[in-house]
């Protein structure tokens, strides 16, 4: 019977919905149609019915506009203190969010979604205060009008005429939990008006006339009523997917809206929305960037850059195209992404133009078989209208002092253009003079239209139109009877005139295509370049440093901006770098703002909606759900860093960032771990040696210290002194091998610090053979230091211990009495320190095996030490940057070579007076 | 135990190194106190007026540079240290506190004795005033007030600071100098952390008066630590 289960994954995904959303606080919106409606009462009563509750309820900010029933509603309710702030003179009330998540009731009232914050405040908007409200589990009331709602804000203006500015994202009242119509017919109203309940009267003959309006409020009813019943029919979507109930709608559906730098692009967005939203459709919003478009003043540019941010704000996903040919581009886009609709403004040529030259939508229409063209018609106003720039400001901060853009010597390059023109025109002519009489008019011509093509080709269209018409007037002046004078007799001329000059245009034209074409292809080979390089950069790079620093130089290369990542301590409080900055980095990050960042994964800073105020941007550094850090960026220039195709390059070098730091973290882990378990192994074949080697020496030390305390009196003074040296011989290669694993577990914790400091090599020779004097007595030993040798910059206590090491066992395998050498060279850039004996030489193959820990080349009790010796003489000689190698010599015996790096620095010593 | 023996104080908290050192000392002759903490051990010390204090390191009470900042607080008694092999750290700061000398566990009873011996005499020295001047150590001789230094009866020239330093490890024979402590006497304070100063007038020193410059008689060098001027019996 359960023939429609839901999807495993899709409930999935609900679930983790309904999670998140759990944690997160819930909006009730109290909707209506027009001001005076009522909400803020009936939020009020509302909130009293669940103070009665025994909630924490308390008032973040609510409007009375005076009505006196309205504030009677307050009593009773805690309300937050308001910030106070100076705003050019006035002292103005804005609500207090640090004070409200401080204070954290279960529910805070928050009146008029759509307020504007005063310039400074940390989020432009009211309704971004409360989605951080909730965010932090805090339930919130707040109240809207219909008209604040983004995607309707244009139909509204259109009804009313009168253009609202705050606006609310479509998404924002989506989500919310509940929606509550607050409903009053207009008539009610105008008599709630006309008693003066809703404006102060001075104010209601002038809202009478202008807004409220019967006609404006049915309307807006009409859309308020409408607004609220497509929630409930999304609500009853919910339902039914909860509760597998066949769709019934078509699945996948994809709309695309094409946007041009013209008037229409906004409405064809919210249009765009809301036939989006009406199908519950995925929708994209596409700008095609043809040459031609490319070469749009700056402010028509920020203008539909501002128009696909509106797009992003009202959930869609936005998209440059840059192609010749806009029609193409369209439907490639279209057919790869799935589109089935596609919302287009009416097409912009008309009458004959459209005819001839064809118009977008025409080629849409043919090409797109499968895919609806929804056309939307412009109003009145001309096609082309330049788009009013609300938020030009944003974009049109002036760059810090030294970086303006200079302005680029181009009226050079141009006139050269037309100096070429002349130039060409005239060997054209004397070319036509040596030749005239001997090749017909038509080849001159040629020869002219020759020079024309050279000049469309290279300079442009100006300039080849002057070498036509300068061609033309030659040929007529020079070549066509009447001669000298620019009279043509022959009407045929005419034609020859205009095809030179139809030549000339078009060729340039197609050139200047062609030119568009191969700049923004060198422009995007060149970004592709930047990717790779850093891609692969990031790929090599080695530690988390190296990361940032890769990431600082490619960014300040791209964007031009200062910047710098930051990273958290172990808290999550995130710190300033403790290296020394490179000279790209920024400095003076707000801490503050960053950690916002990092707590929320979302951007802000300058040109986003969150803290605006700051003179940086920060974006996370996040890989899935997890922030890393956060980059922080000055902006040179807005444009650089907010044009889409920036953007996308900004956003692939940030998850790029995010990998590479993902993959260091992942490694160091994944070495940790290695560690781990080879320290447990080694803990491992640690215990069984050291039970071995230890037992041996004690059974000795017990068995002779017993001897002598048992039988005392019947033994001689020479046993006894045979067996209380025994106890100490053996006692002290106890201690020689505790030592050893000693230092091996230090070296092995890496916590041996090494206290480097400058030795000559002879004062540590010296130490090494005092210390084993005793073990070398019998044994000559040869020291050789070549002169040259500078003092080396070691651990000496460290070092000796290696050469200690290396004497020991060469004492432990070699005949008592044979030679020993100690050398020390400098070769190249190294000290080379040997220690050599004239033994039996290492077992071939065993080379490097000799310096693993454990290893002993015979495995006799007489010759304990457990292996550790050289393991050790390795490991020193490696926090010090050298190495260590084991070999026999030519004339026999062994010889072990400890290489160290000189240091760039020796000391200098003042001479001495 | 006649009342002219030397007497010795041992704060040490391992009761089978006190015994042992007990027995050992008592054979060669000294009167032996003991006590288990830092505490227990400056009042021995007050009380007892003794001639030698050996030290441990690694008491349960206190620290033992504060036990050597407490007695140098008042007395010039000699106070030999004895360190774990870790303790470097702890060794330099005793021996720069004033610490006579160190010994690192595990040690022989007659490397222990040796050291008795030369804090003893040099304590003694000091006492009856520096009127024998002159240092006679195997073949070399310092004689301090004629500025005089010779090998085996050949006259060496020495530069002033290489003089300097011979006489400070000549005045302090038998005794283990610290880096400080021998860059205070030869440089005064502001040189300080050039230790390699000491090394390099040290290795020209030796160059001068050994044999065989790797293979020291006389200027011993206590790794890490500093050094010492090596006498006979020793």
């Amino acid at each position: 019977m359960n023939l429609e289960r839901p999807d495993p994954d899709q409930l999935l995904a609900r679930v983790e919905r309904d999670a998140a959303k759990a944690k997160r606080g819930r909006l009730k919106i109290f909707f209506g149609a027009a001001a005076g409606v009522g909400k803020t009462y009936a939020m009020l009563l509302a909130a009293r019915e669940r103070r009665a509750e025994n909630l924490d309820v308390i008032v973040g900010v609510v409007e009375t506009h005076g009505r006196q029933d309205t504030a009677a509603l307050l009593n009773g309710l805690e309300q937050l203190p308001t910030r106070q702030i100076n705003y050019r003179g006035n002292v103005l009330h804005e609500f207090d969010i640090d004070a409200a998540l401080k204070r954290r009731p279960a529910l805070i009232l928050v009146d008029e979604l759509a307020h504007t914050n005063v310039p400074g405040s940390r989020h432009p908007k009211r309704w971004q205060d409360i989605q951080e409200l909730l965010e932090a589990g805090i339930d919130v009331y707040t109240a809207l009008n219909v008209q604040h709602l983004e995607s309707l804000n244009d139909d509204i203006s259109q009804i009313s005429g009168i253009r609202v500015w705050e606006t609310v994202p479509d998404t924002v009242f989506e989500e919310a939990d509940e929606v509550e119509l607050v409903d009053l017919p207009p008539d009610e109203l105008l008599t709630r008006l006309k008693e003066g309940k809703v404006y102060i009267p001075q104010q209601v003959e002038l809202a009478m006339r202008s807004f409220f309006r019967k006609g404006n409020l049915i309307a807006l009813r009409e859309l308020a009523l409408r607004q609220t019943a497509n929630r409930v029919d999304a609500d009853m979507l919910d339902y039914r997917e909860d509760h597998a109930i066949r769709e019934v709608w078509q699945v996948g559906e994809r709309i695309l809206v094409c946007i041009g730098p013209n008037m229409l692009a906004e409405r064809l967005v919210r249009a765009g929305k809301r036939l989006a939203a009406g199908l519950r459709a995925d929708w994209m919003v596409a700008y095609v960037e043809t040459p031609k478009l490319a070469r749009l003043p700056a402010e028509k540019r920020d203008a539909v850059l501002r128009i696909l941010r509106l797009a992003e704000q009202l959930g869609a996903e936005t998209v440059t195209l840059s192609s010749p040919d806009m029609s193409e581009a369209i439907i490639r886009f279209a057919r790869a992404r799935n589109i089935n609709k596609i919302v287009v403004g009416k097409p912009s040529r008309r009458g004959w133009k459209r005819w001839l030259l064809g118009s977008v939508v025409d080629v849409l229409i043919s090409h797109a078989h499968n895919i609806n063209i929804y056309l939307l018609g412009s109003r009145q106003q001309r096609e082309d209208d330049v788009l009013e720039i609300v938020e030009s400001s944003l974009f049109k901060k002036p760059p810090p002092p030294g970086l303006r853009q200079r302005i680029p010597p181009r009226l050079q390059k141009r006139y050269r253009g037309y100096v070429w023109a002349v130039a060409v025109t005239i060997i054209s002519t004397l070319f036509g003079h040596l030749m005239f009489g001997r090749l017909e008019l038509a080849n001159l011509v040629m020869v002219f239209l020759l020079g024309v093509v050279y000049i469309a080709m290279r300079f442009g269209r100006g300039p080849s139109i002057l070498a036509s018409l300068l061609g033309v007037g030659m040929i007529d002046v020079l070549f066509v009877r009447p001669y000298f004078s620019l009279t043509v007799a022959d009407s045929q001329y005419l034609i020859t005139f205009a095809v030179m000059l139809i030549v000339g245009v078009v060729i340039s034209n197609l050139m200047i295509n062609v030119r568009a074409q191969a700049k923004v292809a060198a422009h995007r080979e060149r970004r592709a370049a930047v990717l790779y390089a850093v891609s692969k950069e990031l790929a090599t790079s080695q530690t988390e440093q190296d990361i940032v620093t890769i990431a600082v130089k490619h960014l300040y290369a791209e964007f031009s901006s200062p910047n710098v990542i930051l990273f958290p301590d172990t808290a999550g409080h995130l710190l300033y770098p403790r290296q020394p900055g490179l000279s790209q980095s920024l400095r003076g990050a707000d801490l503050s703002v960053a950690q916002w960042v990092f707590d929320h994964n979302e951007m802000a800073g300058q040109g986003t909606y969150t803290l605006p105020g700051a003179a940086a941007i920060y974006f996370p550094v996040s890989d899935a759900d997890k922030v890393l850090g956060v980059l922080a960026l000055l902006p040179v220039n807005l444009r650089r860093v907010f044009l889409p195709e920036q953007q996308k390059l900004l956003e692939t070098f940030l998850r790029q960032i995010a990998q590479a730091l993902l993959r260091i973290r992942f490694s160091e882990q994944a070495k940790l771990t290695q560690m781990q378990i080879e320290a447990e192994r080694l803990r491992n074949s640690l215990l069984s040696a050291i039970s071995h080697d230890l037992r041996t020496p004690l059974a000795s030390i017990v068995g002779s210290a017993s001897t002598l305390a048992a039988n005392e009196n019947q033994m001689s003074s020479q046993d006894r002194r045979e067996l209380s040296l025994a106890i100490v011989d053996e006692a002290e290669r106890m201690t020689n091998l505790v030592n050893n694993i000693l230092d091996m577990a230090r070296l092995d914790a890496g916590i041996a610090e090494l206290n480097k400091q400058w030795y000559p090599v002879e004062e540590i020779v010296g130490v090494v053979l005092s210390r084993l004097h005793k073990r070398l007595a019998d044994r000559p030993v040869d020291v050789c230091i070549a002169p040259d040798v500078p003092m080396l910059h070691v651990d000496a206590v460290m070092i000796e211990q290696v050469l200690i090491n290396l004497l020991e066992n060469a004492t432990r395998y070699t005949p008592t009495g044979s030679a020993l050498e100690i050398r020390a060279e400098t070769f190249e850039n190294n000290i080379e320190i040997s220690v050599s004996d004239h033994g039996p030489g290492i077992p071939k193959g065993l080379e490097e095996k000799l310096f693993e820990k454990f290893y002993q080349v015979r495995h006799e009790t007489a010759q304990s030490g457990v292996g550790l010796g050289l393991a050790i003489c390795r490991a020193i000689v490696e926090v010090h940057g050298g190495t260590i190698r084991g070999k026999n010599q030519p004339e026999g015996g062994a010889v072990f070579t400890v290489t160290l790096p000189n240091e760039p620095m020796p000391p200098q010593f003042s001479a001495e007076p | 135990m006649s009342k002219t023996d030397p007497v010795i104080i041992i704060v040490e908290d391992e009761m089978a190194i006190r015994q042992f050192l007990r027995t050992a000392l008592r054979l060669q002759g000294y009167s032996v106190f003991e006590a288990d903490t830092g505490q227990r051990g400056l009042i021995e010390i007050g009380t007892r007026k003794p001639d030698l204090l050996i030290l441990d390191l690694g008491l349960p009470d206190m620290d033992g540079a504060e036990v050597i900042k407490a007695i140098r607080a008042w007395s010039t008694l000699p106070i030999i240290v004895l360190s774990a092999r870790n303790q470097e750290r702890q060794k330099v700061d005793a021996l720069d506190l004033g610490a006579d000398d160190y010994l690192t566990k595990p040690f022989g009873i007659d490397e222990l004795i040796a050291r008795i011996r030369v804090a003893l005499r040099h304590a003694n020295r000091k006492e009856q005033s520096i009127s024998n001047d002159v240092l006679v150590t195997g073949g070399l001789t310092v004689d301090l007030s004629k500025r005089l230094v010779s090998v085996d009866g050949r006259e060496i020239a020495l530069t002033p600071i290489q003089y300097r330093l011979l006489a400070v490890l000549a005045k302090n024979a038998g005794k283990v100098m610290t880096h400080r402590q021998i860059m205070k006497e030869v440089w005064g304070p502001p040189y300080l952390d050039n230790v390699h100063y000491i090394r390099m007038y040290m290795s020209q020193l030796r160059h001068k008066l050994e044999i065989d410059p790797a293979k020291p008689q006389y200027l011993v060098t206590e790794s890490g630590l500093g050094y010492r001027l090596k006498i006979n019996d020793i």
